[in-house]
């Protein structure tokens, strides 16, 4: 395969740095694969950032659960901060989330609004008397039309959406303690602090 | 010992059976994001002409639930709304660029099969090309130095060595 070299002679320089090279090529490539790999449990690998953070939320106006002939909307809502909580009776995440979301909705340092996706309201209050209603107010969207515009393909996903109505946070997936105590609290703390 | 032979296939068959099953659990995918189940009317194009826009427009983009699935291909509730807002947006007659740029600003470029080049996705765009060119370097250097050695041995006279 290889010309007749006389044996035993050093590699020459230019051999050597081919040799460098395609091994530290192979390495590298071996390292991302790795890399590639060691990310694929996480929990969260097929969420998708969103577009929204940063930029005002979507006007909405939606009918409210316990009282449908009542409509609250973004602009209810502007003034204060609040988490948007996307549930449905239907999503075993969202029952899943529930005790954290609670317990956080206690301590009522922010508003939680419920965002019942998709769900039939008789079930979606049989669920809330079950487990108990952590909501500051849930608003219904039965069909999934306004959904799109807060660009939400899944339950449970949670937005965080300050005071001037921008949607600074969103977390798909169930929350659990540690979101809580780690990102959002300190999102939420630094909100009130910054009014 | 026919009664014999008979058996052994089918144990044989049993325990394919089984490996299949084994095989099959494994499989199953992590639980994914909850959907709604809900029944959802067919959309009514007017003509073949728009159901070929529609479909070729939805084979572009991307499901956001099942995410290796086009959002024509996809039965997930999420798919059946959007290919509703898709179908509505086509209606107010808008453009596909229009379309596409209504839901990248919802979902993201992920909705994208085809994502926009420039910008975070430069990488992925020149990157083959990159690879490629890379590998026709070493190639060339490779080819240039047998080539050398080639002639090299061919004509002793040449290379200053003793031998």
């Amino acid at each position: 395969m290889n010309a007749p070299l006389p044996a035993g002679a050093p590699p020459t320089g230019g051999r050597r740095l081919l040799a460098v090279l395609l091994v530290g090529g192979f390495l590298a490539l071996l390292v991302l694969l790795a890399w590639g790999v060691s990310r694929s449990d996480r929990p969260d690998r097929e969420s998708l950032p969103s577009p929204l953070i940063g930029k005002p939320a979507p006007e909405f106006s939606l009918p409210v659960l316990h009282d449908p002939d009542y409509r609250v909307g973004s602009a209810d809502l502007r003034g204060q901060p609040y988490l948007l909580n996307v549930w449905g009776s239907w999503c075993p995440g969202c029952q899943e989330e529930h005790p954290v979301l609670a317990r956080y909705a206690e301590t009522k340092r922010i508003r939680v609004v419920g965002y019942n996706w998709k769900d039939e309201p008789a079930d979606a209050l049989r669920w809330l008397e079950q487990f108990g209603n952590p909501y500051w107010v849930v608003v219904t969207d039965y069909e999934g039309q306004a959904a799109i515009e807060w660009g939400i393909y899944g339950a449970p996903e949670t937005f965080l959406v300050d005071a001037e109505g921008i949607v600074r946070w969103k977390h798909v997936g169930p929350l659990t303690d540690r979101i809580i105590d780690e990102v959002v609290a300190p999102m939420v703390d630094e909100l009130e602090a910054g009014r | 010992m026919t009664a014999l032979r008979a058996r052994r296939p089918d144990a044989r068959l049993v325990a394919c059976l089984l490996a299949l099953l084994a095989a099959a659990i494994a499989l199953v995918p992590a639980p994914a994001p909850a959907q709604a189940v809900r029944n959802v009317q067919p959309l009514e194009f007017r003509d073949r002409a728009e159901e070929q826009r529609f479909h070729d427009l939805t084979l572009e983009l991307r499901c956001v639930m099942c995410q290796n699935q086009s959002l024509a291909d996809s039965d997930a509730p999420i798919a059946h709304d959007l290919r509703r807002e898709v179908f509505n947006l086509m209606r107010e007659g808008r453009s596909d660029a229009e379309i596409k740029e209504f839901l990248v600003q919802r979902y993201g470029e992920f909705v994208l099969y085809r994502p926009q080049f420039g910008g975070s996705t430069l990488l992925l765009w020149l990157g083959p090309g990159l690879v490629l060119l890379a590998g026709a370097v070493v190639v060339a250097v490779v080819v240039r130095r047998r080539a050398a050695a080639n002639a090299a041995a061919l004509d002793p006279v040449d290379d200053g060595q003793e031998w």
